[in-house]
């Protein structure tokens, strides 16, 4: 690790698909134990900045750096120890629907880290009880839960290795605004708890201000506006502004 | 006009393109395989548990193909052979079709299509939800919890469906003989056993393992390569069973002219 490295940072991130650049020279950085919001509006490359930051995609340019060092493209060791201290939430949950929902959860002791299914079984257990559910749910499969629980299940996959560093992509997307606020207080929650570096993308205002430290809006492939969570309101930013007055209720 | 004039070589071009982009892709799909099959770590679960899926839960399909075609064969056979008084080598050329030929690429067939299909509509659907990449972010690779198992788990059980698939095929043919072409049970057994060299069945085997790569491996590269949701799925589906039907085929003629040859 470099020394005073930030703890994730995309320096001049270039990425086309479908022959259109999606991210054109992002810049953005990152310290330890801040928690990170992404906004922006749909399409403006807010889930590609999160693949190329996990080495789930590559860069054409540019490069994605964690804790100072550059994260290599294919999955071998090097990475293998870096998705060791992260845990990501997916936007659809990404549970593995022929697992029960323990083994779901505890997946990366069972097969990455080799732990006797019987304490993976506790670990997975007391990950739920972190986001509020019950043992109950361990031997249920994904298929048998809300869209809620399905999430509340997600997150506890994350954390049960307690990770240095934790992504949520779109974490309230297709949840009621109730179930929504849920998720977001059990993310900010559990962000305090493990001390982790959090980055978590969405267009969702009212997350945003639950879990923000910093916010950063994505807009035309590059950062737009950068600032702390309170600055959200006070900002004459015109694409911010619009952003949140969108997210005002109407009559 | 001059669009017209280049109109050929730029399709000839984006087929060239697009050939060497597939073959690339398939090579070092199948580079990945392999090498995930042959070196640790093996998850013995994910193993144990496609053998049950590939194989045990293949046996009704596999078994009534092979008596009715087993079945089927006899009687024409027996039709062909007495157009030159030659009914009676009926349970040679059963043992010989059913071993060498027609059980290892029956079975084969059946599985590209009960098989082939499931894995790339599986492993396609998981694509589709983003838990392929949610494994590599749990320091899995996929290719060694997903497509790993299931191309072993092929390659042994294929030789042992293919077994059972003998031995039905030939009971069928058997059965149809006995029943209603006048053969005496006892003596066709006799021919039978007496006529087939280990190689027949052997050849058959070997085969059998080479179409298990094929068929397992070909829904796992479709079902990996899956784009565009529910659609996206489904032709991945079709496509594994297309190319690991034409691709069996092929490989049977090779490996048959191979055979022949030594």
């Amino acid at each position: 690790m470099s020394a005073g490295a930030p703890e994730l940072e995309w320096r001049g991130v270039r990425k086309i698909l479908g022959g259109r650049p999606v991210l054109d020279g992002l810049d953005l950085s990152l310290d330890a134990g801040r928690s990170l919001v992404i906004i922006g509006g749909s399409g403006q490359g807010k889930s590609v900045a999160l693949k190329l930051a996990l080495g789930l995609m590559r860069p054409d340019a540019g490069t994605v750096l964690f804790k100072g060092q550059s994260l290599p493209g294919l999955f071998n060791r090097r990475q293998s120890d870096l998705y060791r201290q992260s845990g990501v939430l997916f936007q659809g949950a990404a549970l593995f629907d022929s697992l029960r929902v323990w083994e779901v959860v505890s997946f990366r002791l069972l097969y990455a880290d080799n732990r006797p299914p019987a304490l993976a079984r506790d670990a997975a257990i007391e990950a739920l009880a972190q986001v509020q559910l019950g043992p109950e749910v361990a031997d249920l499969f994904p298929s048998e839960l809300s869209g809620g629980m399905q999430k509340r299940v997600g997150l506890a996959r994350a954390i049960v290795g307690a990770p240095r560093i934790l992504f949520f992509d779109e974490p309230t997307t297709g949840l009621d605004p109730v179930t929504a606020a849920s998720i977001s207080r059990l993310i900010a929650d559990q962000v305090m708890r493990l001390g982790c570096t959090a980055v978590t993308i969405t267009h969702d205002l009212v997350s945003a201000r639950t879990i923000a430290d910093d916010i950063a809006l994505l807009d035309g492939g590059r950062i737009a506006w950068q600032g702390g969570r309170a600055d959200l309101d006070m900002t004459k930013d015109p694409r911010v502004r619009s952003m949140v007055e969108a997210s005002m209720p109407t009559r | 006009m001059q669009q017209l004039v280049l109109a050929p070589f730029t399709i000839i071009g984006r087929l060239v393109i697009g050939v060497c982009a597939i073959v690339g892709a398939l090579s070092l799909f199948v580079g990945r395989t392999l090498f995930a099959c042959l070196t640790p770590r093996w998850h013995g679960g994910q193993i144990a548990r496609q053998v049950v899926s590939i194989g045990f839960l293949s046996l009704p399909v596999v078994g009534l193909t092979a008596v009715f075609t087993g079945a089927a064969l006899a009687l024409n056979i027996y039709t062909g052979g007495g157009r030159f008084n030659a009914e009676q080598i009926v349970p040679q050329i059963v043992a010989l079709g059913i071993t060498r030929e027609l059980a290892p690429v029956l079975v084969a067939l059946m599985l590209s299509g009960r098989v082939a299909t499931t894995i790339a509509a599986e492993i396609g659907a998981m694509r589709a939800t983003e838990q392929i990449d949610a494994m590599r972010t749990l320091s899995t690779d996929p290719f060694r919890f997903l497509v790993a198992p299931r191309v072993l788990a092929g390659v042994a059980t294929l030789p042992l469906l293919t077994g059972v698939a003998d031995i039905l095929g030939i009971g069928g043919g058997w059965l149809v003989s006995t029943l209603s072409l006048g053969f005496n049970p006892e003596a066709y057994a006799r021919s039978t056993v007496a006529f087939l060299e280990a190689w027949d069945i052997q050849s058959g085997l070997i085969k059998a393992a080479a179409f298990g790569f094929i068929v397992t491996a070909m829904g796992a590269f479709h079902g990996y390569r899956a784009t565009g949701g529910a659609r996206g799925v489904g032709h991945a589906a079709t496509q594994a069973m297309v190319w690991s039907g034409v691709l069996i085929f092929a490989t049977d003629y090779l490996m048959t002219s191979w055979f022949t040859q030594t």
